[in-house]
């Protein structure tokens, strides 16, 4: 069972270099777990290109599809066998990374 | 048998048996909505064929064997409509069955996984109502005041959340253990206190369906983990709360302060057996087990209960345990509670002065005015206590109260022109 785990901001800074350290120790043990499938941060919201390509051409339109105070900064893929084991995981990464986190799971 | 006959043994068998059907169901299914679809469709099976069959002999085993039977039917019929999944599931549990002490793990399984903290509070309490305690989705709505259509949703959305989410269904381990049952507790605790402070104008003032089910699911816990000392405290303090009942609206439909009420109406077998559970939980406090806040607020209960009236009453003892409670607690609603005891021990205007220390974060809950008005009453401010309940009216919901607030009011007479205080 695969869950996504989204970290979730009011601004773009970066992490700070404690933030960093407590995220690489973080990922480590993720791997070590065999939780691991992928992670990655993301640009901000001014960076997003909305694309719709329904029509007869490809519409693009600067920005995110949804403006909003609070928004996707990163994200980690787990693998988990329940959702208790994936809250506990998103509760470490929570403290790790210094920021919000939502949870889901993949169908 | 008479018709009678056989309509208690299915109520009864409904009580006794629902939830342990649907606990061994969704443990051989894994999945709660045909757990729920199949025990309901097997006591529908009850209903129809005991009048003519008889009972059965036993009424457990025969509505999890008739529950089992539909749910494999409803398995069938989706896997040929395609979903193979399933079927390989059912094929691969055929554990045979289980001793009667794991099945009553399974049913502490259905209830940790009804109150998971992933879940919204209110989903909690409504997927427990039904899972566990087995009323009927219009029960549940007509408690809450929402729409039955409102409700099955919130139901279908919990039940839906943990399917795909995949929230285990078993009994937390280790270190997630107390925090677990705590959450369990505190669903409980607010079905009980729904029942026995009802809110709404259309509803009566006490909720007895509410407290009765919180009481019986509350037994069942006690039933599984005998050991726990919250769970004894919950449930003391639910027997004793309960004990006073009757006492507690008069005839006229209001609401009687503990002060006045007729101890004789309280119901002396409820008292006795919540002293007993809390005497069980001093003699553990006493060996060195800490006690958490249910089992300090069964201990406030209990020597309000002790007293054969309130002149009689411990309250230094009271304020004692509202202390322990605050250190535990340091909520503003347990420092509302602590200043009402304060008042009897120490006089209104000590209380009064802790009472206003809470004004900025209780500003807007009917209990903290209700204990000014007193106070303000009692000190012979009657302006000020006047103002003091009508804000309380204002913002009480249960209709037994707002009789009981009106009337104080209404004694407290006009104020003599010049504004005497």
């Amino acid at each position: 069972m695969q869950y996504l785990i989204s970290v979730i901001n009011d601004s773009t800074d970066l992490a700070t270099p404690e933030e960093d350290a407590a995220i690489d120790v973080f990922n480590d043990r993720l791997r070590a777990e065999g939780h691991w499938v992928f992670a990655g941060g993301l640009g901000g919201p001014d960076t997003a290109t909305v694309i719709d390509n329904r029509g007869e051409e490809a519409l693009f339109s600067d920005g995110p599809f949804v403006e909003s105070k609070e928004f996707l900064v990163g994200f980690w893929i787990i693998e988990a066998p329940d959702l208790d084991v994936a809250l506990r995981l998103a509760s470490e990464g929570s403290r790790a990374c210094n920021r919000k986190i939502e949870v889901r799971p993949f169908l | 048998m008479s018709g009678t006959d056989v309509r208690d043994a299915i109520t009864r068998a409904h009580r006794e048996e629902w939830a342990r059907v649907v606990a061994a169901l969704t443990r051989r299914f894994g999945d709660l909505d045909i757990a729920e679809e199949a025990a309901a469709e097997a006591f529908s099976a009850a209903v129809e064929r005991w009048p003519a069959d008889g009972v059965p002999p036993n009424p457990g085993a025969w509505l999890t064997m008739t529950a089992n039977r539909k749910a494999i039917d409803r398995v069938r019929r989706e896997s040929r409509r395609g979903g193979k999944h399933e079927e390989a599931r059912m094929l691969y549990d055929d554990a045979p069955p289980e001793p009667l002490g794991v099945i009553d793990d399974e049913r502490l399984r259905l209830i940790f996984t009804c109150c998971h903290p992933a879940l919204a509070t209110e989903a909690r309490v409504a997927l427990t109502l039904r899972m566990v305690a087995g009323l009927t989705v219009a029960e549940i709505a007509r408690a809450f005041l929402v729409q039955e259509s409102a409700m099955g949703r919130r139901i279908t959305r919990a039940k839906t959340k943990i399917k795909v989410a995949r929230i285990p269904y078993r009994v937390p381990s280790g270190q997630d253990l107390p925090a677990r049952v705590s959450g369990v507790l505190a669903v409980l605790y607010l079905v009980f206190n729904e029942g026995y402070l009802a809110t709404g104008p259309g509803t009566d003032p006490v909720r007895h369906d509410l407290t009765t089910e919180a009481i019986r699911l509350t037994r069942m816990i006690r039933a599984l983990m005998p050991a726990d000392g919250e769970v004894a405290g919950l449930l003391a303090l639910m027997l004793l709360t309960e004990a006073r009942r009757e006492a507690r609206v008069s005839g006229g439909g209001e609401l009687v302060a503990l002060s006045e009420q007729d101890r004789g109406a309280w119901d002396a077998a409820l008292i006795t057996e919540g002293h007993r559970l809390v005497r069980e939980r001093l003699a553990a406090a006493a060996t060195g087990a800490v006690p958490g806040r249910y089992q300090i607020l069964a201990a406030i209960n209990a020597v309000h209960t002790s007293a054969r009236d309130v002149r009689d009453t411990d309250w230094s003892q009271i304020v004692a345990l509202y202390d322990r409670l605050v250190r535990l607690d340091p909520s503003p609603i347990v420092a509302l509670n602590r200043a009402i005891a304060v008042a009897e021990l120490d006089g209104p205007q000590v209380a009064l002065a802790a009472v206003d220390r809470l004004g900025d974060r209780l500003a807007g809950y009917h209990a903290y005015h209700v204990t000014r008005a007193d106070l303000l009453r009692r000190l012979g401010h009657g302006l000020r206590s006047r103002a003091a309940y009508d804000r309380a009216v204002e913002l009480a919901g249960n209709t037994a109260e707002i009789a009981y607030l009106t009337r104080r009011r209404d004694q407290l007479g006009r104020p003599p022109s010049g504004g005497g205080r």
